[in-house]
């Protein structure tokens, strides 16, 4: 885990957040509404990212599935604010270069007549540098 | 009273009720919004990173014109009210992001100064729920109506402090104050999938039907919203009661709702 030590610590400083103030209660995961979606729930980001495992985090789906609605965040007891932890990575992940989740030629398929500019331009501030 | 008004991309297309029924709703309440000259799209969603810097400028440069003006910002859209109060927050607490910033600002330095409205806000703080409902000329007696909150107008409450996070009256209270009767049900301030309809539309689908079906097992005729992106969600993935913006029932309430419609 020694090639991840310089990738957890950009991850904390990005997010701001401290992992080890989580004391595993499992709260954040049982009120994620995308906790079906995911591989990796929020307690575990909080915890690989604690100790170092940031690498599956990388490559999981899980990262484009968090909807952002800061329910982890507002009802943790110990205010460790997962989903920040789960942004940190995503735009690790994202930042690569040829790593966009999604690009301008996927727009067409997901435009119907009542699509508003807000979901484009949020998908495209999630799932793209 | 005038306000700095921030509309925000969607109201100026596809939620045009947003838009056009808050300016005219807030003239009968005393209250001019002035647009921001020039603003550009907050961008959607906050995003949390501090190293983000580029995204998060529009927002500043709204707040800085309404510091210039020496008035409030008032947003009307979820979207752009979490992620304009987010950024100033941002602003006022973390120095060495707010430095980043000031590097890029041609207009002039900014340390999170101005205040931030959403309308609903700028109903009960600024107008009181009391003189909305003095200026109500048709009262929406006996209608069954659920206020849907969504996630991004009352969290992260450290940040949005707009109401009891888990348990808000603002939208019931304007609600009562239209004359109509609030529909209080568990799922109101639950996210309805958000951007993720583009991602996993059945995710949406799911998130989307258990909010309106919890709203209908309440007895709701009707939701509200304040968010664009709730409402597509809530409508493509088959609401069967309306759903309409409270901008809109508000003007209606105020008789003010014809004189906007094109």
């Amino acid at each position: 885990m020694n090639n991840n030590s310089y990738l957890q610590e950009e991850i904390i400083r990005r997010s701001g957040v401290n992992p080890s103030k989580c004391m595993r209660c499992g709260k954040c995961s049982a009120t994620c509404p995308a906790y079906d979606e995911m591989e990796y729930h929020p307690h575990q980001f909080v915890n690989m990212v604690e100790s170092g495992d940031i690498e599956p985090l990388l490559n999981s789906e899980s990262l484009y599935k968090c909807l952002s609605c800061f329910a982890c965040i507002d009802r943790c007891p110990r205010n460790v604010e997962p989903a920040k932890l789960v942004e940190a990575v995503r735009i690790a992940a994202v930042r690569k270069q040829g790593a966009n989740r999604m690009t301008a030629n996927d727009v067409p398929r997901m435009i119907d007549e009542d699509v508003p500019p807000q979901l484009l331009v949020s998908a495209f501030r999630k799932y793209t540098k | 009273m005038k306000v700095s008004y921030f509309p925000g991309c969607t109201l100026k297309n596809k939620a045009k009720e947003l838009d056009v029924y808050s300016v005219k709703s807030a003239e009968v309440l005393g209250i001019t919004l002035e647009e921001i000259e020039n603003w550009q799209c907050c961008g959607g969603v906050f995003t949390t990173a501090r190293d983000e810097v580029a995204t998060k400028l529009s927002s500043v440069r709204a707040l800085k014109y309404a510091l210039d003006k020496e008035q409030p910002l008032v947003t009307v859209c979820s979207a752009c009210h979490n992620v304009i109060k987010q950024t100033n927050y941002a602003m006022q607490n973390d120095k060495e992001f707010a430095d980043k910033v000031n590097r890029y600002m041609a207009e002039g330095s900014y340390n999170g100064e101005t205040e931030v409205y959403n309308y609903l806000e700028m109903l009960r703080d600024m107008v009181g729920f009391d003189a909305v409902k003095e200026k109500v000329v048709n009262p929406l007696k006996g209608k069954k109506i659920a206020a849907y909150y969504g996630c991004l107008l009352l969290r992260p409450n450290s940040v949005m402090r707009m109401d009891d996070p888990e348990n808000p009256t603002i939208m019931e209270d304007l609600i009562k104050a239209m004359g109509a009767d609030p529909i209080v049900y568990a799922k109101r301030n639950e996210c309805c999938g958000g951007y993720i309809s583009v991602e996993s539309p059945e995710a949406a689908k799911r998130n989307s039907n258990a909010v309106i079906e919890n709203a209908k097992a309440a007895g709701a005729e009707m939701i509200i919203t304040a968010c664009p992106l709730c409402k597509y969600n809530l409508v493509k993935n088959g609401a069967d009661i309306p759903v309409i913006y409270f901008t809109e029932l508000l003007a209606e309430a105020l008789g003010v709702k014809e004189d906007t419609n094109e």
